[in-house]
């Protein structure tokens, strides 16, 4: 009887592990099949986006009216953008596929700045004729190998699961379809950005990796560097400092500092450029205690520091308050002009008012600049320009960096409309209004 | 109804009586956040300059509030709260400190406008004792384009794969799903980069979705306020576990912990 018992015990836990094996199983390919017609989508969109890129380049090449050339350039940038963001989804980012996505971002941007443009006035220059016609070239390429894989894809049942799982291990079989597909499409633009002489207005993307303009000079040694980390940060001498030079992969070489402090075992690190030793940044990691000072004490503190360390024209800007940190925002200010692009950050601890960070990346970066224009429009002409409901409360020269990545002097304008502040720039010379900023900077906790 | 009613007028007494307490001696600035932004927003709003929400943190319609104030006044217009103007603005105005705490500790949406009862200026009847003993603004001041959600996400990103590096290796790691934000070969938006597939290991095994630690907070919003200590790197490794031949191929910046940061 107790025999009869554990059988009939011991299968019914058989057939209901079986039974919970089987919904597992069932369970995971559920996943599996979801996760896969993602990327099956993100895939064939692709290739019909890039379809229909290639047709709306055709289209604005044959087109000859203004009118109709805008919204056509618009068009292309949309649809660069939407085949941007497929690859984004797909599982591409082990393989090197960065020039294709930056083909299409570089379509996207010379569409949008031709859209924008008032092609009455500035019609498309025959060099920009010529990017467009090369782009459609480039775009039937790309369209072509990618009809190939996905034929392939659709007709071999190719899974990109597969593809994923190749690249995260590494062991590739030499016949992958679809890497070897998207590779194909990869060398072949890469040929093509490298070759082509894009349009003026081109320059914007890859200008952003230019490095530090402004670090000029003579290249300082280690010792030299641990000199200028001294002196900047203030060190008594007693802190041990270790100093590493950067690898070949940095715009400009630059020294990473790390500065360890025996007596408050608090580390200190900073970058100093290579050439000219230019400090780049500083962080001091150190915990901060109760809040001592006022965000007003802690700006001028910074200040101060920026004085003594020969940043004499820098005004505060921006300010904020996170936990017991303030983060100040200073930028250069030329003769009543505020310039945008020359910016310095600092955190300064509310405790005791020291400097716990520092930053001139976006100082360093900025190029040097050439002798202010007069101003071709006045001030009232300016305001005109605004939108008759926006409120002016502040308004002061300065120049920032506009769209096409060019430093021109505006008419700045802080006003208010309704309940927000707006930041509105108006080009001096044109009277265009550059840029348009809403200003937020308080946000509701949501807890 | 009849029992709240007397005892919001009885709290309401209770404070006309204690309406001494004035601003602490620091000058006010924007960006500030704490119990002086409070008493300004409240003093501000009761002779009506300010009609935003009083939530402690000194944001922008604060600080017009406070330039129209000194406009009005004939105090010089420099939108910073110094000596003479808070003593002008303690003349002029009333400050009932213990309602506007007990509002924003019971979470009600209330005005301080004056001229009218305080107990007809509170919305919402979260009658629940105030369980925190101090007060917490109801605001934050988040860096220009991000949200504190943004932040949330991306501190997730920086745990998930960093929390064993040093700080300045966390505050690399935010800054390099920064740097391919502005990248043409990456998607343009934070969830874009970071849920890009096999992009970072932390998504891909699910270590993303453990709770942040407020290092990697902090790291994200350091990194967010422009230090960037990788250099401008879009890519990270570690070395140990690097199974791919072509990261390797990338050239290198420098090493931050165990990671090696790349072009």
């Amino acid at each position: 009887m107790v025999r009869v018992l554990l059988i009939a015990f011991l299968s019914l836990g058989v057939v209901s592990t079986a039974y919970w094996g089987y919904r597992e199983h069932q369970e995971k390919n559920a996943i599996l099949v979801h996760a896969e017609n993602n990327y099956q989508r993100a895939f064939h969109d692709l290739t019909y986006k890039i379809d229909m890129l290639h047709d709306q380049i055709g289209t604005t090449l044959a087109m000859n009216s203004r009118t109709s050339l805008s919204p056509a350039l618009a068009e292309v940038w949309r649809i660069a953008a939407e085949a941007h963001s497929d690859v984004g989804q797909l599982p591409l980012s082990l393989l090197p596929f960065n020039k294709t996505q930056q083909f299409l971002a570089q379509i996207g941007a010379f569409s949008y700045r031709t859209a924008v443009r008032d092609l009455d006035k500035e019609p498309l220059t025959k060099e920009e004729y010529k990017t467009l016609q090369a782009l459609y070239q480039k775009a039937a390429n790309i369209q072509n190998e990618l009809r190939n894989v996905q034929h392939l894809v659709l007709k071999n049942h190719l899974r990109w699961m597969d593809v994923e799982l190749a690249l995260a291990t590494n062991n590739r079989p030499s016949d992958n379809t679809i890497i070897d597909g998207f590779k194909a499409v990869e060398n072949d633009v890469q040929s093509f950005s490298e070759g082509t002489n894009f349009a003026p207005t081109f320059t914007t993307i890859t200008n952003r990796e230019k490095g530090f303009i402004r670090a000029k000079g003579k290249q300082i040694s280690e010792t030299e560097a641990k000199q200028i980390a001294k002196s900047f940060l203030g060190l008594k001498g007693t802190e041990t400092i270790k100093i590493v030079r950067s690898g070949k992969g940095a715009d400009e070489r630059f020294y990473s500092v790390t500065v360890f402090d025996p007596k408050t075992k608090a580390e200190t690190y900073m970058d100093i450029t290579e050439k000219g030793g230019y400090p780049i940044w500083v962080m001091d990691n150190r915990p901060v205690k109760k809040q001592a000072i006022s965000v007003y004490d802690a700006s001028v503190k910074g200040q101060q520091f920026l004085k003594k360390h020969r940043f004499t024209n820098f005004e505060l800007y921006d300010s904020s308050q996170y936990d017991n940190v303030a983060v100040l925002t200073f930028v250069a200010n030329e003769q009543g002009v505020r310039i945008y692009p020359e910016a310095i950050k600092m955190k300064v601890a509310l405790d005791d008012g020291t400097i716990v960070g520092f930053s001139a990346r976006d100082y360093l970066a900025s190029p040097p600049l050439p002798t202010l224009p007069k101003p071709t429009i006045s001030l009232a002409e300016a305001r005109k320009k605004l939108n008759p409901n926006v409120r002016v409360m502040e308004e002061r020269q300065a120049v920032i960096t506009n769209d096409l990545n060019q430093e021109v002097l505006c008419y700045e304008f802080l006003g208010t409309l309704g309940d927000d502040t707006y930041q509105i720039f108006i080009n001096t010379q044109t009277g265009l209004e550059e840029k348009v900023d809403k200003m937020q900077s308080v946000e509701r906790n949501y807890e | 109804m009849r029992g709240r009613m007397i005892s919001c007028l009885l709290v309401c007494f209770i404070m006309c009586a204690g309406e001494v307490h004035a601003f602490s001696n620091q000058v006010i600035q924007r960006g500030a956040v704490g119990d002086d932004v409070l008493e300004l927003q409240a003093r501000l709003q009761y002779i009506g300059f300010y009609n935003g929400k009083i939530d402690g943190v000194f944001g922008w319609s604060t600080y017009w509030a406070l330039r129209n104030f000194q406009d009005k006044f004939g105090l010089p217009v420099d939108g910073l709260a110094g000596e003479s103007t808070k003593a002008k603005l303690v003349k002029v105005s009333k400050y009932y400190e213990s309602f506007v705490k007990e509002q924003i500790q019971k979470g009600n949406s209330f005005t301080h406008y004056g001229g009218k009862p305080l107990s007809e200026q509170v919305k919402g009847d979260n009658n629940a004792t105030a369980a925190k003993t101090t007060v917490q603004t109801t605001a934050t001041n988040v860096p220009k384009g991000f949200s504190q959600n943004d932040i949330r996400l991306l501190a997730n990103a920086v745990y998930g794969e960093a929390r064993g590096e040093p700080y300045i290796g966390q505050v690399a790691v935010a800054a390099v799903i920064l740097n391919r934000l502005e990248h043409p070969s990456f998607p343009d938006s934070i969830a874009g980069v970071i849920f890009q597939p096999g992009a970072f290991t932390a998504v891909a095994d699910g270590q993303i979705w453990l709770t942040p630690n407020e290092t990697a907070k902090k790291a994200v919003l350091d990194a967010i306020n422009g230090w960037d200590p990788s250099g401008g790197a879009i890519y990270y490794f570690n070395p140990a576990t690097a199974t791919n031949g072509w990261i390797w191929s990338r050239p290198q910046i420098k090493r931050i912990g165990k990671h090696i940061f790349c072009k």
